[in-house]
């Protein structure tokens, strides 16, 4: 009671805001749980669903294959199930500080390995899958694992050229930059998939999803580069006096003492990055890739099912949520450790 | 050990250093003083290049140095210093600090490397500090952390850059106490400082700078006793009056 008194009813304007945002509450909550819940049909009926006042998760469940794995072939949905497990217990197991020892990149190749197979198959008795039919869920999370796995280390040799004393590698670096990100990544997908053809020796073709792939990465790695830049500018020059005073070369001073405290500083903005790249690769839907946000528009174009977009985006949001949640949770751990 | 022949350098348009002439032996003690801004910390610097000069010779330890990194890193491996502002690396413990430098510039194995970081942090009194991160020690214990850790380095000619400055009075002592210990073990120092009491005790010779020139080079005794320029008796009368 005292704690209301004093932290909701304090002073005038306080007890205005709290009786305030009490009926904004009171007027959006029940209805919303009337939808959500009470009233929803479960069954993937869309008679029912249009008859009924409430939510239609009926979609969701008749749907959801669809929206998770894309048009990979029906039957095989096994495959990126596993896939994408594999792929969430990759950086699971990665997030454990126990674990970063070498042999961590043997236990990604491994499992980058046993991914490829499932997805493409063609070996063990698995029908092969073209990469045009990946789709939903696996798709998402394969660009944002391999954009970032690329464009990360990119990233970083371009915020130390940018900051080089040598001003041909210093010119180039700021040229790059300043170039990716004076274009949304929309018209960079755009020239990926049709211009970067047209530069290429007749007979040679790139995949669709590699090229936009690429794209990504040059996109991504832009702007990581800035804000490594900021946590290099943060590093005070007592510390470069400190490491040339003990004859540290150039990469040892770098990777030993520079680059650990930027990193650490970017954190917080390196993770924002993370998290709006992981966002972004559902660009690649103008291009024709149909990751999970382009699933969910799809599934929605069959005419019994037309109507139920909320729905559908809901489900979609909760599963990109709980991504971005988990890696701003992990994130501030690093925060706070020294 | 250091050989200063006709140095200069400019900042710009702003000429910190003008023709300066310094010699210090091996095993000599050069305590530099002067007002700030006369260019005794840009002179220390020079030393192991983290400043370059433009115009002269410095010649250390018979190297001459130039713009050649190879020179450059041939002349800080030998040489140690000691910042006002300490330096030590935040994301590493203290031991950490002590044996990075010998094991990666020097390929020390890390074992010795530890056994030599735990000699010397017995030597500035501070064993049980090893594991602690420098955050979590007092400025004075920090500073001598970084004296440690220069001498982890096996330097033959040690700078100190005001390394007091920074530091409250209390604290000054047991830094200065592990200067005075170093100097009479027999090590090439050149040193930055105010205080003068140390330059009593230790130095051989105390260089007085102003305006980017030696104005006076001479034994503390008779620098502090009876010295020959007006700037000098102007400025020992301002950090002695008091």
């Amino acid at each position: 009671m005292k704690w209301v008194r004093t932290n909701l009813f304090g002073s005038w304007p306080e007890t205005v805001a709290t009786l305030l945002i009490l009926w904004i509450l009171w007027k959006t909550v029940p209805p919303f749980i009337d939808w959500a819940f009470l009233d929803a049909v479960w069954k993937p009926d869309s008679k029912a669903c249009r008859a009924g006042e409430g939510a239609c998760w009926g979609f969701i469940a008749e749907k959801h294959r669809f929206i998770l794995f894309g048009t990979y072939p029906y039957e095989l949905h096994w495959r990126p199930a596993i896939a994408t497990l594999v792929l969430i217990g990759l950086w699971v197991f990665s997030a454990f500080r126990v674990f970063w020892k070498s042999w961590l990149a043997l236990v990604w190749l491994a499992g980058l390995t046993v991914i490829g197979i499932l997805m493409w198959g063609g070996v063990l008795g698995m029908p092969y899958v073209e990469n045009e039919r990946w789709g939903g869920l696996i798709l998402t999370l394969l660009l944002t694992t391999f954009g970032l796995a690329f464009a990360f280390p990119l990233s970083i040799l371009l915020a130390l050229g940018r900051r080089s004393e040598m001003p041909v590698i210093r010119g180039l670096c700021v040229g790059y930059i300043e170039l990716i990100r004076g274009v949304p990544l929309i018209s960079l997908l755009f020239m990926a998939s049709v211009m970067l053809p047209l530069f290429l020796p007749s007979g040679v073709t790139i995949d669709k999803m590699l090229r936009a792939q690429i794209a990504m990465i040059l996109f991504a790695t832009a702007y990581l580069a800035e804000v490594i830049r900021g946590g290099l500018q943060a590093i005070p020059k007592g510390q470069y006096d400190a490491a040339h005073a003990l004859a540290l070369p150039f990469w040892r001073r770098t990777y030993l003492i520079i680059l650990p405290q930027a990193l650490r500083i970017a954190v917080p903005a390196l993770v924002n990055n993370f998290i709006a790249f992981f966002k972004d690769t559902s660009l690649v839907l103008i291009i024709g890739l149909f990751d999970l946000l382009s699933t969910v528009k799809i599934s929605l174009h069959e005419p019994a099912w037309t109507g139920f977009g909320v729905e559908a985006y809901i489900f979609a949001s909760l599963v990109y949520f709980v991504f971005c949640a988990a890696m701003s949770r992990y994130s501030k751990s690093f925060e706070h450790q020294r | 050990m250091i050989e200063m022949i006709k140095v200069s350098k400019w900042f710009g348009l702003f000429q910190a250093l003008e023709d300066v002439d310094l010699a210090v032996a091996r095993g000599e003690k050069v305590v530099v003083c002067g007002p700030s801004g006369s260019g005794k910390s840009t002179l220390i610097r020079l030393v192991n290049r983290l400043e370059a000069h433009q115009r002269g010779r410095v010649v250390v330890d018979g190297v001459e140095l130039d713009d050649d990194p190879k020179t450059v890193d041939r002349v800080r491996r030998e040489v140690g210093m000691v910042f006002q502002s300490f330096n030590l690396f935040p994301h590493l413990t203290v031991l950490e600090n002590l044996t990075l430098a010998p094991v990666w510039v020097k390929h020390v194995p890390r074992k010795e490397a530890e056994e030599t970081a735990m000699h010397f942090l017995a030597r500035v009194r501070i064993p049980e500090q090893a594991a602690k991160y420098p955050s979590q020690l007092s400025g004075g214990q920090q500073q001598r952390v970084a004296i440690a850790r220069a001498l982890c380095m096996r330097p033959k000619l040690m700078l100190f850059d005001e390394p007091t400055s920074a530091l409250d009075p209390e604290m000054i002592k047991e830094v200065l106490d592990v200067m005075v210990e170093l100097a009479r073990e027999g090590m090439t120092m050149m040193v930055v400082t105010h205080e003068m009491g140390f330059a009593k005790t230790v130095a051989d010779r105390v260089v007085f700078m102003d305006g980017g020139r030696v104005v006076e080079a001479a034994p503390p005794a008779e620098f502090f006793g009876a010295p020959k320029t007006d700037r000098a008796k102007l400025f020992l009368s301002q950090v002695l009056g008091h």
